[in-house]
Formats: structure tokens, sequence, C-alpha cells
């Protein structure tokens, strides 16, 4: 058996905690202690993006973050999204926008989408385009993707 | 390749979270430790068959001694756990170390960037690392902490005698990197970074180049060159430095400066380039930032 760490971690808004081998990725424990499935393992490298989720509000590949190092911190995926009332804002707009096809990318897009509009700023299509560099989609759905961003940002260019 | 969803890797037996540098390098001086911060290299590397790491699993994430940036009026000091992302978001490294700057805004993607640190960048000694580049011109010194058995001591290695080999470097296994510092260049000092790939984002280069001079009555100084991906390690190009220092940038001198840069590089075939292109791509960013140099 490998050796498991306790750790304790704020999930989607609530405290939780768990036994994690320290081999463990986060992605794995969010998999697999958690039964959250949104965050996604791909590449299991880094190179794509399926697997985002906000660490400490900030956006990271969670097939490569520690699952020992979500001990003390605040970690967000797409299921802390629904508050009960409805969809979040940028869910509203990938839906308005046609942004999903297969959807596999979706929670990553969403996820790394939330970390860019997180300073409340208005985002040009540039800086979209820019900030999505980590994340693949194989169903060529870019356009649309930006689309929704640049949309629940506020901004219409 | 990544291993099954299903299955949870063994490669770590043992974990410390630790809080303070005393207490990494307590944990470290006991001889099997792994050092990890973003884990973005070593995250991918675990499950390699061909690497072995010690089976104690250090998490240095949460020393906040080793988050700072510290802009001092000789010197600057970065943290080793200091990220891309807070090297672009800090508000005096733009002027100070603009192609430090270039490195970390062309480094990865930006999740990556939010993660990888810049002692992270150093110490898996990749002959690409992109920070290590404009490190090398910066002339920086990486320093090393560890337990003696009474108290912590340091010392500081220059970056360019720091890269041994592929992947190896001077760091002994109870030693951990806490900071990496160089003198402040002063006022808009020339420094340029290249890197090429196919794609702007999550590229390992197939060349980098960073170099960085002062002008000073036309005449080139503090000439620094260095390059990723042309040899076993991040090198300095330094018979091209010694060419163009304290010389006017004339077109015979600039000739002659690509032309001594080709024969001090050793770059191979690879996967992502070859020796040819690497030459290539080597004597046009030597070529572009001379041309800025002059301009400047």
């Amino acid at each position: 058996m490998p050796h498991k760490v306790d750790i304790a971690f704020t999930l989607n808004g609530r405290p939780v905690a768990a036994a994690v081998p320290v081999s463990a990725s986060a992605l794995q424990v969010m998999n697999r202690d958690f039964d959250l499935t949104s965050a996604k393992l791909a590449c299991g490298e880094g190179e794509c993006g399926a697997c985002t989720i906000l660490l400490d509000g900030v956006s990271r590949n969670s097939c490569l973050t520690p699952g020992v190092d979500l001990d003390g911190r605040d970690v967000e995926t797409v299921e802390g999204l629904w508050t009960g009332n409805g969809m979040d804002l940028l869910q509203d707009a990938f839906v308005e926008a046609g942004a999903v096809q297969c959807g596999f990318c979706t929670p990553g897009m969403v996820m790394q989408a939330k970390f860019l509009l997180a300073p409340g700023k208005k985002l040009t299509r540039d800086h979209v385009l820019r900030g999505l560099e980590g994340n693949v989609c194989r169903c060529t759905g870019y356009h649309k993707i930006v689309d929704a961003i640049v949309a629940a940002s506020g901004e219409t260019s | 390749m990544a291993l099954p969803q299903n299955q949870i890797p063994t490669a770590f037996e043992a974990f410390v979270n630790a809080t303070s540098i005393d207490e990494a390098c307590k944990a470290l001086a006991i001889g099997d430790g792994t050092v990890v911060a973003g884990g973005t290299d070593l995250w991918v590397q675990k499950d390699e068959a061909h690497k072995t790491f010690g089976p104690r699993l250090i998490n240095i994430s949460n020393i906040e001694e080793l988050a700072r940036i510290e802009i001092g009026r000789d010197r600057i000091r970065l943290g080793a756990r200091v990220t891309m992302s807070d090297i672009l978001d800090n508000g005096d490294l733009g002027d100070i170390a603009p192609a430090l700057c270039e490195a970390a805004n062309k480094f990865a993607s930006p999740q990556i960037r939010n993660a990888a640190t810049i002692g992270g960048n150093v110490a898996n000694a990749s002959p690409a690392a992109d920070a290590v580049v404009p490190l090398l011109c910066l002339d920086a010194k990486i320093e090393l902490s560890k337990w003696d058995g009474k108290k912590i001591s340091t010392r500081d290695v220059p970056a360019d005698a720091f890269f041994s080999a592929p992947g190896q470097s001077v760091l002994a296994v109870d030693e951990l990197i806490t900071a990496i510092s160089f003198e402040h260049p002063g006022t808009n000092p020339i420094a340029r970074f290249f890197k090429s790939g196919p794609r702007p984002a999550l590229e390992i280069a197939i060349v980098s180049l960073g170099f960085s001079a002062r002008l000073a009555g036309g005449k080139l100084t503090n000439v620094r060159i260095a390059l990723g991906a042309v040899g076993p390690t991040p090198v300095r190009a330094r018979k091209t430095e010694k060419l163009l220092e304290g010389q006017r940038l004339t077109d015979d001198l600039k000739a002659a400066a690509l032309d001594t840069l080709a024969d001090e590089i050793s770059p191979i075939d690879d996967v992502r380039g070859s020796a040819w292109y690497r030459q290539h791509l080597a004597r046009t960013y030597l070529q572009e930032a001379l041309h800025d140099a002059a301009q400047s």
C-alpha cells in the first residue's frame, strides 16, 4: 500500500478531508476521493488543460499538481459553479454561444476562463486567445469558446 | 506517457509539508529527499522508468520566504519558489530584467506559468530551460542552502558553473535552491530573449538566445550572450562575447560575430530540430539582437 497523508482543504466552498497517497495528483484526488469528474485526464503532462482547476483562485493543471499540496488550500472545479439557483454567468455564456461540442475540454476551458475573468477586467479577443494557450479543443471549437468568454466579460468585439 | 487514471504511482513514500527553510533543509539532510514546488516537471518525470527520485517528497510551496521578490538598489533577489506568473506580474522586473520577463512570457502556458518556479527551472537543469538563458546573461547566482547539523549554511554558485549535463547540476542531495540573485543592471540595459518553436505556447525551445549589453560611446560593453538547446547545458557564448566587447558594431564585426558563434556552439540533431537548423536559428537570433543593439 502506498503511504497516505491526511489532508484537509476547501473544495467548492465546503471543508473536506481525505487520506491521499503521496504520489497522487490533485486530479486523482478530485476523481477518486471526491467523485468529481469535471477535471479530466487527457495528456497527463500539462499540454491540454482539460484538468484545469483553481487553486487559491489561480488556474493550475491538476494532473501536475501534487495531491498532498491541496492541504490548506481553496480548490474550485466546475462542479462548484452551480449555485443551486442556476448556472454561472460563464456557463450560460458557453451555452449561449454554442461553445460546447463533445464537451471533454469544456470544464478546463470554463475554469481557465474563470481565472482570466477573476480581476473583473474586460477581456479582448487577444487576451482570451493568449489566456487559452494552455487549453486544447480537438473539436476545433475555439471561435465559439472565445466568443463565449468575451461575451461573459462584457466585451462585444 | 501518463499512467492509467486508476493506477496510483508509488514513487514517493513519505511527505514533508515544509513551512520554513529550516524544516525543508533538515528533511533534505536525511539524504533521501525530492523537492517539489510547482510540480510541472517533477509530476511528469516521476513516472518515467529511467528516472529515480528520493522517496521523501518535500513540498516547499508553503515557505513564504521563498516566494519573495526583493528589488534592492544593487541586487535583485528572487526566492526559489517565485513563479513565472509572479515574475510577469511584478511591476519592476519588466524594466530591470526585460529578457527574463520575455522568457517568462514565452514559458509554456498560463496554467504552467502559475505553477512553475524559477528555482524549479534551474533545478531541472534542462539544456532548453527558458529562464536560465536570461539568468546567464544577468550573471545570476544560485543560492544553495543546507542544514550542516547546527545551522543553515549557504553557498552561491554562478549560474554558468551550476549545470553539468542534461538534468544534472552541482546541486547536492542535501541542498535546497533558496534564491536566484543578480546585480541590478541599471537603467535601460539592452536585453533580448528569443525562443523558437512551432507554436508560441507550450514549446520546448528548438533554440533560445539571450543577449545583453550596454552601449557607451557607440561601443558595446558588458556583452553577454547565452543560448539554450545548443549543447548539453545552457551555455554562454564567451568567444563571441569577447569578440564584441568594447567594439563598435560594424557590418564586418557583426558578420565575424555570427561566424564565431557558429564555431563555438555544438547543437545536435533531435526530434525538435536538426543541428543545421539550430545553427541557422542561433545566427538569426544573434543577428537580430545585434541589429537591435545598433539601433538603441
